[in-house]
């Protein structure tokens, strides 16, 4: 069969050519440099999937077994490439089950796209087959959405979705096109959008502040800096470093922000928030300047407000001018991109060292490290622990794998333990907390970056809730690794209900299947470990896989994550067990 | 505890589908009640205006402002307090007809309030009135004794005390 496609000429910006929606949909996605789509085809989105079949050597379509995967594939893919997540589903159902993934990508800022099909504009309202309002389902968890009723609207819309999704503080887009759309044909031509009149990507970065906060950096006797995910999105690596090792400050991260400063970096003190370190979290109550960068103050970072770092003039770098004193105040607020921010301000900083004050983090990590990090990483009791997992991983991996962790105790264990020597390695539902995000995040982190080993740990209840994307691998045959770490119980829930519920373990624990026989099912190389002599040649092999290849290990049923901030409990409220 | 007063917010958009709907999602999703709405064109083209009022702490309506603001088709959101700005609501009585000229203290409240027939059937007239609330809910409650047939109020309106920011945005976006 001829594989019609166009001529690279012929789609250049400012051509026109006589084709359909659908197709103009396509050639929207090659202009904006789309490889890569995750999607479900249905009825209302058959012409584009008609015209996906004609493109199919130019625009790779990964067929995930369920809506929601598509959407946490295309995250995967966007957060490790720092490019534009793409999904699409049919109407109806298609498109509801788009909303997890929507939801997960608006609060932890992925830029994402995503195509909806609709039905006939006639039937628009009527309560059609396969109907439903997803404009206004996923009105609160989008950056932007627009339904598209004529075919017209395609190259103007699109670029409009691509533009808004990728600039400023990044989010999902959801465009919804009616069937009639996708069919009609029009003049096609295509121009990137580079500025909409009512938005402002970036605020403008105001010198008086730079100087502002850089003259308090100056005099601080005791400065923290925490920075967060806006550093990886702002590709602002470089700048944080520069800036950490100038200002010779101690520099602690939130779950999203890890990876963008080396873990073994001196200055890395650690990660913040209620599964944090010690340190960190302790000493945000004792710096006299806190220096956010990049990050928004979510709830799991700060625990009690009214007690969160009173004693300190808080400096917020932000982007996003509706995040400054959202929920903590900010002294100085630095508006701007943090990577203009930083390479403004560092002209500014004295060379500076913190030695003792730098010594306090070392003394709160040698409690944590008594009390709770040896219990984790070199047991002594005969059970399997998480952490000796997520050790092991490291030291396989040499601290370069990306670590797609679902979500739960595994997930806290993950970030507290992996280490990364790369950016954007540590990919996660940070915000939203979904459970099942991982497994298809994977594929599309795999995807994203095929170059570089992708880990996916995630514990038995989150893995149940899209195991059917072992399909996906199957077919695809991406090769990821997949660790479950399975301890029978939805591990967080039990453990809250431990110790806030008298252990009434009310429906956490769970009677699970044999995974290694699903594994197989699905043609992929799988292994169950049970005892510690048997974890570290299997993680060997694991990794030497050149294939998928899953792996179980039965790790000890009551295990807690500790330190452990109560919620609602002041961050040097930190329990240590 | 802030206390609760009342808010007028402004907001400056495009005029496009669907946008009054994420505006109010805003409201909702905080447990906000707005009191009263009003949308209407602005004094550029195709820039409409929302003029939304609320009851609650300035900190809130500072914080639903900034997610307003974010809104990619909204230009720019501000609020006011009801001592910066001059608002009105407008009102319309309709009463039975023969009440006009049985009832002659109908018309010393139309006089009184500086309020107007605007229309006169065999059945029933029709009073406009413009004011602050409580002048209309005054003037309600005098018609009331004598029977009100249908009563509408309208959102409220209102322009600020002070020249705003905005005048010169929006003309900038009339030049693009």
């Amino acid at each position: 069969m001829e594989v019609k496609t166009l001529k690279k000429e012929e789609s250049k910006t400012g051509t026109k050519i006589r084709i359909s929606g659908a197709e103009a949909v396509i050639h929207c996605l090659l202009a904006e440099g789309i490889e890569t789509v995750y999607g479900y085809p249905g009825g209302a989105i058959m012409p584009i999937y008609d015209e996906l079949y004609k493109f199919r050597d130019r625009l790779h379509h990964v067929l995930t077994r369920h809506e929601q995967g598509a959407t946490h594939a295309a995250q995967g893919y966007a957060r490790v490439s720092g490019k534009v997540g793409v999904a699409m589903a049919t109407s109806g159902p298609g498109a509801t089950n788009l909303v997890t993934g929507i939801a997960d990508a608006q609060i932890d800022s992925t830029p994402m796209v995503c195509i909806t099909g609709q039905v006939a504009r006639h039937l628009l309202g009527s309560d059609a087959f396969q109907e439903t309002d997803i404009v206004g389902i996923s009105t609160p968890v989008t950056k932007w959405n627009y339904q598209i009723t004529n075919a017209s609207e395609i190259p103007e819309v699109m670029a409009k979705a691509f533009y808004i999704a990728r600039s400023g503080r990044p989010g999902p887009v959801l465009i919804d096109i009616t069937k009639n759309a996708q069919f009609e044909e029009f003049d096609f031509e295509y121009q990137k959008c580079t500025a909409i009149r009512s938005y402002t990507a970036k605020p403008t970065i105001n010198q008086d502040k730079i100087e502002e906060a850089a003259e308090l950096i100056n005099k601080a006797k005791k400065p923290m800096i925490v920075w967060g995910q806006g550093i990886i999105l702002g590709k602002a690596e470089a700048a944080l470093k520069a800036f950490v090792e100038k200002a010779g400050i101690p520099a602690a991260w939130t779950i999203l922000g890890a990876s963008a400063l080396p873990s073994t970096h001196p200055l890395n003190v650690g990660m913040v928030g209620m599964h944090g370190n010690y340190g960190p979290n302790m000493l945000t109550n004792e710096c006299d300047v806190l220096i956010a960068l990049g990050m928004r103050f979510d709830d799991r970072v700060t625990g009690d407000l009214s007690t969160y770092a009173k004693q300190a003039k808080v400096l917020h770098f932000e982007i996003d001018p509706a995040e400054i004193n959202k929920n903590v105040h900010a002294d100085v607020p630095v508006l701007g991109d943090v990577k203009e921010s930083l390479e403004a301000i560092l002209p500014l900083i004295t060379e500076n060292n913190h030695d003792a004050w730098h010594n306090k983090f070392k003394e709160h990590y040698k409690i944590e490290f008594d009390k709770v990090i040896k219990n984790d990483l070199h047991p002594e009791k005969e059970g399997l622990t998480m952490g000796e997992v997520i050790e092991r991983i490291n030291k396989e991996s040499n601290h370069e794998a990306v670590i797609v962790s679902d979500v739960g105790q595994h997930q806290m264990i993950a970030c507290r333990y992996a280490k990364f020597n790369t950016s954007k390695s540590n990919i996660t539902s940070g915000g939203l907390g979904t459970m099942g995000f991982a497994l298809p995040a994977a594929i599309g982190a795999k995807m994203g970056a095929p170059k570089r080993e992708v880990v996916a740990v995630i514990g038995d209840g989150g893995y149940q809730m899209t195991i059917q994307e072992l399909g996906t691998i199957f077919q695809t045959k991406v090769p990821v690794k997949i660790v479950v770490l399975n301890n029978d119980f939805l591990g967080m829930v039990r453990q809250w209900q431990q110790l806030f519920f008298d252990r009434r373990y009310a429906s956490t624990e769970m009677t699970n299947p044999d995974f290694i026989k699903i594994a197989e099912g699905y043609h992929i190389q799988a292994k169950k470990v049970t005892k510690r002599e048997d974890l570290e040649g299997a993680v060997k092999e694991m990794m030497a896989s050149p294939n998928a290849y899953f792996l179980e290990v039965q790790v000890e049923k009551e295990d807690n994550v500790f330190p452990m901030i109560p919620t609602g409990a002041s961050v040097s409220d930190i329990r240590l067990s | 505890m802030e206390e609760n007063k009342t808010f007028t917010i402004s907001v400056y958009s495009e005029n496009n589908v669907g946008l009054l709907n994420r505006i109010s999602g805003i409201f909702l999703k905080r447990h906000i009640n707005i009191e009263s709405l009003n949308v209407s064109k602005s004094e550029i083209d195709h820039v409409s205006k929302f003029t939304i009022v609320v009851h609650t702490t300035e900190d809130w309506t500072r914080k639903i402002v900034g997610q307003i603001e974010k809104q990619i088709e909204v230009i720019k959101a501000y609020y006011h307090t009801n001592e910066e700005t001059i608002f009105q609501e407008s009102a319309l009585f309709k009463i039975a007809s023969n009440l006009l000229f049985d009832e002659r203290q109908i018309q010393n409240i139309i006089k009184d309030n500086h309020s107007e027939i605007v229309t006169v059937s065999p059945e029933f007239f029709v009073i406009s009135k413009s004011g602050r609330r409580e002048e209309i809910e005054e003037m309600y409650e005098q018609l009331k004794p004598y029977g009100i047939m249908q009563f509408v109020r309208s959102g409220r309106i209102s322009v600020s005390k002070s020249e705003m920011q905005i005048s010169n945005i929006l003309k900038e976006f009339q030049y693009q």
